[in-house]
């Protein structure tokens, strides 16, 4: 096996020269070298590949650059070695002759007209006429409902407010690590750590110009993804390593890399205008996203216009998106994509609102709550949500009652997602003594596994621990799309189902060709076979293990598998609760107590549901206190690293108190609806209304972090972190 | 006849801006052929790019997605996810 090692851009904007591979391929231990002449161009016409959400030829020039580099970290060459050692010493000696570009690192200087141009081919999308200048903004999105002009002309009480955010990183603990093997006839095993190993075999294909039935994708055990392994960064690399040494190479970024060359999500600037009515009713909303998208298109904007807006009835709105190419890493999904920067906008301005209305903030969000029969912002009409309900259990929970001391605050924050269906395959393997087998081709990120097991050993009336469920790797189980959008239970959860159900029917049968008697006189209870009445005749029950272990004297094994294209997943709302306190001479926030209250569904395994809440929960407080990228004036990156970039610890943070809500949806057998993103979306916001209620003091950018926290408690000018 | 409404600007460079359509359809199959052959380039736009809404539930990449005559129809944008 050999390990590789990436060469990376210096520059946040250069012009590939030359590259000069001469020096790094005479020394003793390198096997291979590649750079992106070795990788097929994608032609802009090939650029989609069906409904992948990524841009293919986009995705490739990620992976490793062509023409020019796009953000410092950016790969330029890929060393294959005996030793990570001689890889490393092997970077030093490729010589890259770089022009070195103007660059532009914020979404408004990235959308001024005399900005430097990331890409002359790309021209805005979304307005009319077509423009003829290249620019950065690749994208405008609007969505509209009623008369927004009206709706604030109607209006007692109009605010309106700027907020800022910063590009945060998953933080996903294991980075990057694949180990590639490209056998001479062309059969490639690929062992990652992904959250879809059949995304990582369609983009490493397509990317290196291979078939896919030629390429395995095992995936390993995952260290964390939160949407951040949705995308593949080492993969393609890895292969064409492999094909040119005939070696197995294995590539594993350092926590460095990580935070120089793959996505976090977007740094954001919203405007929000709301107009209500003296009454706490809100007459109109406007709202302005503009996302930064790093260095190609693709931010979640569309997504963030959608959400903010989402938990309310709202009869006038406007929102507004803008999709901005700036010289940062590409984003990445993370963790309800989008919704929970615009949310921070709309939940601290709803706050803002409250205040200025006197009116108190939960009751002015259950009085403009979307409900059953609620028409959305961007259209559709809400059933089954539960949203009002967990306004109500907040209202009810003690910690909404509970005093508080001096420099201590309460925040109220909400949010949207909608969740995801989608894609599924699963196997469900009765062995021969009567344990039961389930696989499933979803990588586990959240537990996911426990609630399959749970759902089969529910449909079959055997025990939880009699069954096993797997993931299977791309040969062992059919197509399954990704784990994300909070989708794995829901659709997952219905394949997993649906095949325990035909296996119930096999049972039934093999149990009837027992008993010569037919297979409708046959009912299946508590994991046994027993005849349907006294008609059907008299036998002793059948468990699962005496028919599995006589199944092949009636027919065979015994198994079943589904593939389904779920639809009709339920949307997740939440309500969170939040008490601060504030350290006046220090500027540091202390979140002292913390509640959760979500429309979970039916929460099939009650346990992981709270863990997803409750890692929602922390992952937000840390993108509302300390999480943030800091670039010099070079646009490099300053602190690529977990002791400079700051993620909350366990001693940051609370017990995290949960309430689920269980509003079933209609759709899953067993009422299950996704719960891994809407918990991440509201505590930004619910952070600063409560610093905010502590000290009367509102804090409009993220992070909240002490020095900012400070600098605003003693009257100064917001300062804005250096970029 | 199903009323169809296509939420955001997807539609606006494919219909001169009209956004909503009365379509002779009873599937998301057959409302995106319709949608092409009556814009050429807007159910191919529809079909890789949204999802469809009925009555508040959603669909994506579903052609056999039905709907009533009195359905109510959005197609929103695809979701993804993290």
């Amino acid at each position: 096996m050999l390990w590789a090692k990436i060469k990376r851009s210096p520059h946040a904007h250069a012009r590939i020269l030359s590259i000069n591979l001469d020096k790094a391929l005479a020394l003793p231990g390198v096997k291979a070298i590649v750079t992106g002449a070795d990788f097929p161009d994608v032609p802009p016409e090939k650029a989609q590949i069906g409904a992948a959400p990524h841009n293919l030829r986009d995705l490739s020039r990620n992976c490793i650059a062509r023409g020019k580099v796009l953000y410092e970290g950016h790969a330029v060459a890929a060393v294959a070695a005996v030793s990570p050692a001689v890889a490393a010493e092997a970077l030093d000696l490729i010589e890259v002759e770089y022009e070195v570009l103007p660059h532009v690192m914020d979404v408004e200087a990235a959308m001024a007209p005399d900005a430097p141009v990331l890409h002359d081919d790309i021209f805005t999308a979304g307005i009319e006429p077509r423009p003829t200048k290249p620019s950065n903004v690749s994208k405008v999105v609007r969505f509209t409902k009623g008369d927004v002009e009206a709706g604030f002309r109607d209006a007692d009480v109009i605010i309106e407010r700027r907020y800022t955010t910063k590009p945060v990183h998953q933080g996903y603990i294991e980075p990057h690590a694949c180990l590639v093997s490209v056998a001479p006839d062309g059969q490639t095993t690929i062992w990652s750590s992904s959250q879809g190993q059949f995304m990582v075999r369609a983009y490493t294909a397509r990317m290196v110009g291979a078939d896919i039935a030629n390429i395995r994708a095992i995936p390993a055990e995952i260290g964390g993804g939160f949407g951040g392994k949705t995308i593949i960064y080492l993969e393609p690399l890895a292969y064409m390593l492999s094909k040119k040494s005939g070696r197995p190479v294995k590539i594993v970024m350092s926590r460095e890399e990580v935070f120089r060359a793959t996505g976090p999500t977007s740094g954001a600037v919203v405007e929000v205008k709301l107009g209500a009515k003296k009454d706490g009713r809100i007459t109109a909303a406007k709202t302005v996203l503009k996302y930064q998208a790093g260095a190609f298109p693709g931010s979640p904007v569309q997504q963030g216009c959608i959400c903010s807006l989402a938990p309310y009835d709202i009869p006038n709105a406007e929102t507004t998106g803008y999709d901005v190419l700036c010289n940062r890493p590409k984003v990445a999904a993370y963790r309800a994509p989008g919704a929970p920067i615009g949310s921070f906008a709309v939940e601290s301005c709803i706050d803002e609102l409250a205040r200025e209305l006197g009116i108190n903030p939960l009751e002015l969000r259950r009085l403009n709550g979307a409900r059953d029969g609620t028409k959305a912002a961007h259209g559709p009409t809400w059933n089954n949500i539960g949203y009002l309900r967990t306004i109500e259990e907040a209202m009810a929970h003690p910690h909404y009652r509970t005093p508080l001391g001096p420099n201590q605050g309460r925040g109220i924050a909400c949010g949207f997602w909608h969740n995801a269906g989608g894609e599924s395959s699963a196997a469900v393997h009765v062995n021969e003594d009567g344990t039961v087998t389930v696989t499933e081709g979803h990588p586990d990120i959240g537990g996911s596994r426990a609630s399959m097991a749970m759902m089969v050993a529910e449909v079959l009336g055997v025990p939880f621990e009699n069954v096993r469920p797997v993931v299977g790797d791309t040969t062992a189980i059919g197509f399954s799309a990704s784990t994300g959008g909070s989708r794995v239970t829901f659709a997952g959860g219905m394949a997993v189902t649906q095949a325990a159900q035909k296996v119930v029917e096999e049972l039934k049968k093999r149990a009837a060709i027992t008993w010569d008697i037919s297979p409708d006189a046959v009912e299946w209870k508590d994991g046994k076979a027993y005849p349907a009445g006294a008609n059907a005749g008299s036998f002793e029950p059948l468990d699962l293990a005496t028919i599995a272990n006589r199944s092949a004297r009636t027919g065979g094994p015994i198994s079943a598998e589904v593939q389904i294209n779920a639809q009709g997943q339920g949307p997740g709302f939440t309500t969170h609760l939040c008490d601060v306190e504030v350290d006046r001479e220090t500027g540091a926030v202390k979140i002292l107590r913390y509640t959760a209250i979500q429309d979970v569904g039916r929460a099939i395994h009650p346990s992981y549901v709270e863990g997803q809440m409750q890692g929602g929960v922390a992952q937000g407080i840390g993108w509302a206190l300390n999480e943030e990228y800091i670039y010099d004036q070079d646009g490099r990156l300053e602190n690529p690293g977990f002791l400079d970039y700051r993620v909350p610890v366990a001693s940051d943070m609370p017990m995290i108190d949960t309430v689920m809500v269980e509003v079933p949806n209609p759709r899953h057998p067993f009422g299950a609806r996704g719960v891994g993103e809407v918990p991440i979306v509201p505590p930004m916001a619910a952070v600063a209304n409560a610093i905010a209620d502590a000290t009367g003091v509102r804090l409009r950018d993220l992070p909240m972090s002490p020095p900012r926290l400070l600098a605003a408690l003693d009257g100064e000018p917001m300062r804005q972190a250096a970029e | 006849m199903p009323h169809v409404v296509i939420s955001g600007q997807a539609a606006r460079r494919f219909t001169g801006g009209v956004s909503e359509f009365d379509v002779e359809a009873n599937n998301f199959r057959r409302l995106v052929l319709e949608l092409e052959r009556r814009y050429p380039g807007l159910g191919h736009r529809v079909e890789e790019g949204m999802a469809v809404a009925i009555n508040g539930e959603i669909y994506q990449d579903a052609y056999l997605a039905a709907f009533e005559p009195d359905s109510e129809i959005y197609l929103i944008p695809k979701i993804g996810g993290g």
